[in-house]
């Protein structure tokens, strides 16, 4: 791959990146997040304090883990803590501004399902379950999801809530979501939004890859594509092995 | 080796015990037993012990049960899973436990809460009350799912929260960087739920890396989590943890993680990987042998980094 072009995943998780300027305490998962919080880190919010599921806070690994639990987020972190103090006086106490979630499917408020797929006692598909999703979307000030797109995940209905969403005005929900073809909002109504299209996808693209009638800004832009900087990151220092960005 | 009558006996009565003398003695068919550990310090050899010894119809408890998990359920121990997160972090499914709770006819019976939900559980298992009110679960399935997560209005303001209900282990195993005989264990590195866990069971084993003189416990009392008061049994077990890690001693093992994915898939494969790496061994050191000089290669840290010592101060 040439330095003038980019992956589906690299323009996601770039975007992703930006949208966590000016935040200051995020909740990390492992995968897509992980690689997009610590390029916000080095780009747009080098303030940034990583609290990672695992069990530690100001964490900074030296490497990128597979899993969340890897000893290189304890070595240099401010804190580390039980998963009792972690839930209890970090998330729920409200001390976490950004969490990130991910989902099997979501649907246009937002509502997350990472639990089933089918019939919660017979299901075509046991999924991990919640996790610390469910308290996660319930206590941080914003949600980001980041997920591929395809009309089996963004669904009309999904089969099970793991992790509430917007609906009725409630605000418990994502805030945004950025996927494999744009990037999305919410309105007041608590109803998701495409706000921009990343080079190359359209909204014959969107729409083939969304199971309701996508609501789409009157402001429609394209997303700016991953700058040389954030490509050197990825590359060279977050995900030498491209395991999440090819 | 004395296992039993915690409190009938002095203090300073060693507990050390082999991983097969502990297990025999310790874990029972039909127990609920919690090997807990968040990613860090999972205690596979006491997992593969209890499979050695082919336990049945345990309730096996644990917030994200891991491929330690995958493995028991796959060989058979256990009748019931309650957990928060069921998959390999970082790789994808559990395939065996999978196998056993998808489609029409699940076999294995699972009971469900979040992360949150199974800590509280923990909290109230380990310190005597009735229930953990939390402000999880509203707007979702997940009550519906588990009626044992229940909505509660607050006495003071009417305000709706859920509970969850205490959970208490008959046997909590836990892995340590290190214990005196008498069980004062010392943990560094992720916590996880093992202190509220190894408090709410009747009964506790703990398992080290190494075993220290009581002077090198009372040197440093603020590490230690669990107090020899509700162990059963200490087990030195180094490298018990692989392919889980132990901060400052070894490195998790990705690739044993990774490479799990295949064999869990397929059952007969599953069936000789039971064969080769449990039934066919004797225990942890015949396991570690077999693993061989290139996994404790891959697993050994890149370097120290060594805590700054503190002055804790004599007083006369």
């Amino acid at each position: 791959m040439n330095d003038a072009t980019y992956t589906r995943s690299e323009m996601m998780i770039a975007a992703a990146a930006r949208e966590l300027a000016g935040q200051r305490v995020c909740f990390v998962g492992i995968g897509l997040p992980n690689v997009a919080v610590n390029l916000a880190l080095r780009t747009v919010a080098p303030e940034l304090e990583l609290i990672y599921e695992a069990g530690a806070y100001g964490a900074q690994p030296a490497r990128l883990p597979l899993s969340i639990g890897d000893p290189t987020i304890v070595s240099g972190a401010l804190a580390v803590m039980s998963q009792a103090d972690l839930f209890g006086l970090y998330l729920q106490r409200g001390l976490v501004d950004v969490g990130f979630l991910g989902a099997a499917q979501i649907d246009r408020f937002g509502n997350i399902n990472s639990t089933v797929i089918g019939d919660y006692a017979t299901p075509k598909v046991r999924l991990p379950g919640s996790g610390g999703a469910n308290e996660i979307a319930i206590h941080s000030r914003q949600v980001f999801v980041v997920m591929r797109q395809s009309a089996r995940s963004f669904v009309d209905h999904i089969d099970f809530c793991t992790s509430p969403g917007n609906a009725r005005g409630r605000r418990s929900g994502p805030s945004v979501v950025v996927t494999d073809l744009g990037v999305y909002h919410f309105d007041d109504d608590g109803e998701m939004r495409l706000d921009s299209l990343h080079p190359g996808a359209t909204l014959e693209d969107v729409r083939a890859a969304i199971g309701w009638q996508v609501r789409v800004s009157e402001q429609l832009t394209e997303t700016p594509p991953p700058s040389e900087q954030e490509l050197q990151l990825m590359r060279e220092v977050l995900d030498p092995e491209g395991r999440y960005t090819r | 080796m004395r296992l039993a009558g915690r409190y009938d006996e002095p203090v300073s009565t060693s507990k050390v015990a082999s991983m097969r003398d502990a297990v025999a003695a310790l874990v029972r068919d039909g127990d609920s037993v919690a090997i807990e550990g968040f990613t860090h310090l999972i205690c596979f050899a006491a997992g593969h012990e209890i499979i050695r010894q082919r336990r049945r119809d345990l309730t096996l408890i644990r917030m994200t049960p891991d491929v330690i998990y995958d493995q028991m359920i796959g060989a058979g121990v256990a009748r019931k899973l309650v957990f928060s997160w069921l998959g390999n972090p970082g790789v994808g499914s559990l395939h065996a436990i999978r196998r056993l709770t998808e489609g029409p006819q699940p076999s294995l019976e699972l009971e469900e809460y979040s992360h949150f939900g199974m800590v509280g559980r923990y909290i109230a298992g380990a310190t005597n009350l009735p229930f953990y009110p939390l402000r999880s679960y509203e707007g979702t399935d997940m009550p519906t799912a588990n009626p044992r997560i229940v909505p509660l209005a607050s006495p003071y303001d009417g305000e709706r929260i859920y509970v969850v209900p205490p959970v208490n282990p008959d046997v909590t195993i836990v892995h340590a960087q290190r214990a005196d005989a008498a069980g004062n264990t010392q943990v560094w590195g992720l916590l996880g739920a093992q202190k509220e866990a190894a408090f709410a069971a009747d009964r506790v084993i703990v398992v080290v890396e190494e075993l220290v003189d009581e002077s090198v416990i009372r040197a440093d009392p603020n590490r230690t989590v669990i107090p020899g008061l509700i162990v059963d049994a200490v087990v030195v077990e180094p490298y018990g943890a692989h392919p889980s890690y132990a901060q400052g001693y070894y490195d998790r093992d990705n690739t044993y993680y990774v490479e799990w994915d295949a064999i869990a898939r397929d059952p007969d494969r599953l069936d000789a990987w039971l064969d080769d790496w449990v039934h066919g061994l004797a225990g942890r050191a015949e396991y570690m042998e077999r693993l061989g000089i290139v996994a404790r290669d891959r697993i050994r840290p890149t370097g120290s980094a060594v805590a700054g010592a503190i002055d804790y101060g004599e007083y006369r």
